[in-house]
């Protein structure tokens, strides 16, 4: 069972990929979902995340079946 | 309340001519329709801007949308609203947005859709690529203010 992971615009050019997948037993929160994927200790609060499609902060708990997505401040209209 | 996300380009006021042909219960009975209509400049930030590609969240944009069109429709007295949003290639002069709401009075019909607007531009998983004269490509990385 997992976590799939997804990165948008800006972010998914630096992180260098759209999509990621993790084992829930391996992660607890959104930071976690973040430290794995990306490799990096804190996440900035330019960045925005997603769980489920809502925002949430990186505190926010995951489980197993969640999609995570994590993007810069949005810019659409 | 119709949303619609879609990489075709947008006539605004054929669509809107449409959509209140589609509803004539609008007819007589609202007395304000009030319509934002982006447009893509050819100018941003003091750089000639020729092309545009606008990347969204798929699923999620969709939702917020919902979410922000049922907030406006809960806090004031809408007959209908009607939210397009292009996404995909875009070029100067093609239209990006397209809000339009109906209200028996303009006061509502006013601030539904400057609320709508702004909660779109703040909340709604849309992104900015912009590609300049000389061919440089950059992320837009805020929006302008809506607010004079």
């Amino acid at each position: 069972m997992s976590i799939e992971v997804k990165f948008f615009a800006s972010l998914r050019e630096r992180v260098g990929k759209s999509a990621d997948r993790l084992d829930a037993k391996s992660v607890k929160t959104v930071l976690e979902v973040w430290q794995q994927t990306v490799g990096e200790s804190s996440l900035d609060t330019n960045i925005l995340a997603s769980v489920n499609m809502e925002y949430v902060d990186a505190a926010h708990a995951v489980c197993d079946g969640d999609e995570v997505a994590f993007f810069p401040p949005v810019t659409g209209g | 309340m119709e949303i619609e996300i879609s990489e075709k380009a947008i006539d605004c006021w054929e669509r809107l001519s449409a959509f209140e042909n589609a509803h004539p219960e609008l007819s007589g009975s609202h007395g304000a329709s009030v319509v934002f209509a982006g447009r893509m400049r050819d100018f941003n930030e003091d750089e000639s801007v020729t092309a545009m590609h606008l990347e969204h969240y798929a699923g999620m944009s969709e939702k917020y949308l919902t979410k922000i069109v049922q907030r406006a429709v809960d806090e004031w007295s809408l007959m209908d609203v009607l939210v397009l949003h292009r996404v995909g290639e875009i070029k100067p002069a093609d239209t990006i947005v397209v809000v339009a709401v109906w209200s028996a009075h303009r006061a509502h019909a006013y601030a539904a859709n400057q609320f709508i607007m702004e909660a779109l531009k703040s909340k709604a998983p849309f992104w900015k690529k912009e590609t300049l004269l000389d061919g440089e490509v950059r992320w837009v990385d805020k929006n302008t203010p809506g607010t004079v």
